[in-house]
């Protein structure tokens, strides 16, 4: 190169580093390559380069080799308006963990009962005596019975519409379910309250009669309206089906066609190719949707708060009526609650957190093993 | 394959025996006649409990037909597929039911005086009344969770694509935008709590719930405009650049426009998700019975809230006007949800195989 790059601004265009950003790694090579044409791109070239792009170009017009570096104040104002964005989305975040954990910890300070092995909420009496041995049990047994029920289902409701059913009706279906999974949470708790609740006696009834045996489905208070953990579990499942489904359905339809196909070619039946091709390629997906109902069955309020009759009691005896979950112990609650009073609900509220935070990191961690050793995205 | 199958049909074809194609309608038929037969005789009173037999019958039926004619493998092949329709009429079953109570239920309260009035100085017991300050203070609340929401989401999205490059900071971001997906809205709601109404001594206002279904609404957002923008193809970005259009300009003029249907889409999905959003709204709000347009001061209401204000009441009258406002909610979701879908298939490229 025998002119400099700056007398000639119009024929090599200007080389604005953070075009760099937006490509992959191996762009910027090529990209670096095309400028310099008779060097080739070495290391120490594109170290340096990268560093320049992550200064965001402060160096007004240095005249190097590598051409003149305009800086548009419009580039700066958006580059930061973005980062910005999220950096305020951590702050927001971390604000949230601390002042849940502050007030927590002043709560704790005042609570006259273990925090972690009293059963009761007292918290309108003046020495408070809470505890969230109770509110855990009832918020992981409903969250479990919602599990249990739902997922298979999902499952089998996700294999229909991608695979099973006949195509205009799975496309249809597939509109359903997303439409379902968008039914608000408290249409669901009037549902359950004034409709699932009366028509849950009987099963209970049922259950009671043929799996007393079981323990957990044996009723103290046999004939009582059911609003137990198990109607909730019941109708949280209800409603986490449509959103495992529709997440599920989406997997099953990444699944590789020349997988299937390759299955089909060796003679598999229609339920071989979906155990040797769909379901292991589908794996990780299945779990990871499971968990994302998982949280929000942990962390329903108002479905909750409408089907049950709370009471804070160590029971396993899930049909009976009572038990309480903290998401609904806060909303029940909260209206009575002043002062420190509320700072235990907070407490509450960040068991909640943590207990839903492990959730999502277990999602994620499966996930993220996953991607490792998949070859998939061939 | 299988060869006790190939040498009892050997002779015939090259392919195994099967059930002729009407023999599923004929399971159904006989399951259903001996599910009756066996109610009526032993006398069971529950439909559900004569459904429940007649599937079990259907599969039993179709596994056993299968067996004996087709072998081993195309009868397991028959039995999970009649599972999996088992499973999807069992789901189909309480969501369907759901659907057609609530609009049973709701269909009879709805009319203009419903939609146009508030709750003033109606008692729980009596009937009239309406929801029209629940209505107005929800779409405010929504209106306002976007305002913050929206821009935020969609910048952050900018940043973890365009100018992350996979830094210490995008990595954060992406980490706690997951994080916040998984926050339960009465945590969201508690925060809100102490920190603007607790600690910044603020009054409750339907502002105060929308911050809290800003919170919400946010890794939603991030999310869905994360995968639209990564779907513009790089070539895009590329041109443009190489025609020496500022990187702004290259994201605010080709890179947002071309994926802008997929944004709005995910906007919409967000607002649905939020729209009925109770927890944090129970107890920022404060509710009201009165119409309050103004978001900023005093106590507004909001339609989750009064559906289980309404609900909680416990009279005839006001579970009526809780399944009226319940259907006005379900109506709302869904028309922002077909407007989505509207302007996802109307943006998508035509050329997409």
């Amino acid at each position: 190169m025998d002119l400099p790059d700056t007398d000639l601004p119009d024929e090599a265009p200007p080389r604005d580093n953070r075009a760099h950003d937006s490509g992959a790694q191996d762009g910027r090579a090529q990209d670096s390559a095309a400028t310099e044409a008779p060097q080739s791109p070495t290391t120490t070239d594109l170290l340096a380069d990268s560093h320049q792009a992550n200064r965001g170009g402060t160096a007004t017009s240095e005249p190097t080799k590598r051409g003149k570096r305009v800086v548009r104040p419009g580039d700066l104002i958006f580059a930061g308006a973005s980062r910005g964005s999220g950096i305020l989305l951590l702050v927001v975040m971390a604000a949230i963990a601390t002042f849940l954990t502050i007030r927590s910890v002043n709560a704790i300070s005042v609570d006259h009962g273990n925090f972690f092995t009293t059963s009761g909420f007292d918290i309108e009496d003046t020495p408070m005596v809470f505890g969230m041995s109770a509110l855990v049990l009832g918020t992981v047994v409903s969250a479990v019975v919602a599990m249990v029920l739902a997922v298979p289902v999902s499952i089998g409701v996700a294999l229909f519409i991608s695979h099973l059913a006949p195509r205009r009706m799975a496309q249809a279906l597939g509109y359903v379910v997303d439409l379902l999974a968008a039914v608000p949470s408290i249409v669901y708790g009037l549902w359950g309250a004034l409709f699932l609740v009366p028509h849950m006696l009987g099963v209970n009834a049922w259950l009671n009669q043929y799996f007393a045996w079981t323990y957990v489905f044996k009723q103290d208070y046999a004939g009582d309206q059911p609003r137990s953990l198990f109607t909730v579990g019941v109708l949280l499942a209800i409603m986490i089906l449509p959103i495992v489904t529709a997440v599920t359905r989406e997997i099953f339809l990444q699944v590789p066609r020349a997988h299937e196909e390759a299955a089909l070619a060796l003679g598999a039946t229609r339920w071989e190719v979906i155990r040797t091709a769909v379901l292991p390629f589908a794996r990780s997906g299945i779990i990871s949707a499971s968990m994302l109902g998982l949280g929000r069955a942990l962390g329903e309020t108002m479905a909750v708060a409408t089907v049950l009759s709370p009471s804070l009691v160590l029971s396993l005896h899930i049909t009976d009526p009572g038990g309480s979950t903290i998401a609904q112990n806060i909303a029940t609650q909260f209206g009575d609650a002043l002062g420190s009073g509320r700072d235990a609900l907070i407490a509450s509220g960040l068991v909640l957190f943590i207990i839903t935070l492990l959730v999502n990191g277990g999602a994620r961690l499966i996930i993220a093993r996953r991607k490792d050793y998949s070859g998939a995205n061939a | 394959m299988s060869t006790i199958s190939t040498t009892t049909t050997l002779s015939t074809s090259l392919t195994g025996r099967r059930l002729p194609r009407w023999t599923p309608a004929a399971t159904v038929v006989g399951a259903a006649l001996l599910a009756v037969l066996l109610g009526t005789v032993f006398s069971i009173h529950s439909k559900l409990q004569w459904c429940l037999l007649g599937a079990i019958f259907f599969v039993l039926g179709q596994y056993l037909l299968a067996f004996s004619v087709e072998g081993r493998r195309q009868a397991k092949n028959g039995l999970i597929t009649s599972l999996v329709w088992v499973a999807f009429l069992l789901a189909l079953l309480p969501l369907v039911g759901l659907l057609y109570y609530t609009i049973s239920q709701g269909i009879g309260v709805i009319n203009v005086t419903f939609l146009t009035h508030s709750m003033n100085d109606i008692s729980p017991n009596q009937t009239g009344g309406g929801l029209y300050h629940a209505l107005i203070a929800t779409l405010e609340q929504v209106g306002l969770a976007v305002a913050m929401a929206g821009p935020v989401g969609i910048l952050t999205a900018v940043y973890l694509v365009e100018y992350g490059n996979g830094g210490l900071l995008a990595k954060w971001v992406t980490f706690f935008v997951d994080v916040m997906s998984g926050i339960p809205s009465i945590v969201a709601g508690l925060f809100i709590l102490t920190f603007w109404i607790m600690i910044l001594d603020m009054p409750y206002t339907g502002f105060a719930g929308s911050l809290a279904l800003a919170i919400l609404m946010m890794p939603i957002v991030v999310r869905s405009t994360e995968e639209m923008l990564k779907l513009v193809p790089n070539e895009l970005r590329e041109a443009s650049l190489a025609l020496g259009v500022p990187k702004w300009k290259t994201i605010v003029r080709i890179v947002l426009p071309t994926s802008i249907g997929g944004i709005t889409t995910g906007l919409m999905l967000a607002v649905a998700r939020i729209i009925g959003e109770t927890a944090p709204i129970l107890m920022l709000v404060f509710g009201t019975d009165l119409i309050n347009n103004n978001p900023f001061s005093g106590p507004q209401s909001s339609l989750p809230l009064y559906v289980y204000q309404q609900y909680n009441a416990g009279t005839d009258a006001s579970q009526a006007r809780a399944w009226g406002a319940a259907l006005v909610l379900i109506v709302l979701v869904m028309l922002l949800n077909l407007v989505a879908r509207g302007i996802a298939r109307w943006k998508a490229p035509k050329h997409r195989a």
